[in-house]
């Protein structure tokens, strides 16, 4: 493996670990539902250039692209179906703020 | 000397994650989610993963943007007063994330240790190989997934149309 891979996987890693921060960040501080699944997709962006800059480092993208698109496959999944409930959360609370969702409290 | 557009694309990657986060307005959230997938397919393009980048590029700043747009259409308009008050209200909780994220990245940066050997790399294949005879398990995972996904959307729709 040559050191300018090395140094890029090294570059990307950074990026990743910065990118994951962001989005828990959002996550953890916001208590809208629409910025909460923003947040999941930043961190399948993250997760995706981690697969494909270590495919790119160790020469072997062609497994790394079959995993990155089953990775955006399952963000499209995971996406579609929390809309749809964010969707009907909304008709329901007629509000997006996960405050105002009491009814599963114990 | 190659790899720093990519350093420079992956700059921009961050920044429109920020955006996307920080936004006041959920559409400009949206939007900014967009071009950081937009930013993240030039970038796998580079790191030689082409298909992986047109899928990114036509799901994820395509289909992902319309549902969020969709989603947020659907719900109410808020009026110039409510936005005004809850920019004071966001940009106090979020003014630490930019700085908190670059020095994560300075931290990172200097403080840790390049790694000095990694396992040998298998023999290149070709992707479609890879993806239609050695990866038939993911494929029949994302078979189910899609037609999980379109099922369970007709569901909820249909629950909210009823109502």
């Amino acid at each position: 493996m040559s050191a300018v891979s090395l140094d890029l996987l090294w570059t990307a890693g950074i990026f990743v670990v910065m990118l994951l921060f962001i989005g828990f960040y959002c996550i953890l501080a916001t208590r809208n539902l629409i910025r909460i699944l923003i947040g999941l997709e930043v961190l399948a962006k993250a997760i995706t250039l981690g697969v494909v800059a270590v495919g790119y480092a160790t020469r072997n993208t062609a497994l790394a692209q079959s995993l990155a698109i089953t990775i955006i496959i399952v963000e499209v999944f995971v996406v579609a179906i929390a809309a749809g409930i964010v969707i009907n959360i909304y008709r329901h609370h007629d509000s997006l703020s996960t405050d105002n969702i009491e009814k599963l409290k114990g | 000397m190659t790899w720093s557009i990519d350093i420079v694309l992956m700059m921009i990657l961050a920044v429109a994650a920020l955006w996307a986060v920080m936004a006041t307005r959920l559409i400009h959230a949206a939007l900014g989610l967009a071009f950081a997938s937009v930013v993240l397919a030039v970038v796998m393009f580079r790191l030689g993963s082409p298909y992986a980048a047109v899928i990114e590029l036509s799901v994820c700043a395509g289909l992902i943007t319309a549902i969020f747009i969709s989603v947020i259409s659907l719900a109410k308009h808020e009026s110039v007063a409510e936005i005004e008050a809850r920019m004071k209200r966001r940009w106090k909780k979020y003014a630490p994330l930019p700085v908190a994220a670059a020095i994560l990245g300075i931290v990172l940066a200097t403080l840790a240790r390049h790694p000095r050997s990694m396992p040998q790399p298998l023999a290149e294949a070709d992707v479609r190989r890879v993806f239609w005879h050695f990866r038939q398990v993911d494929l029949l995972g994302q078979i189910i997934l899609v037609l999980v996904g379109a099922f369970g959307i007709v569901v909820l729709f249909k629950s909210w149309r009823k109502k």
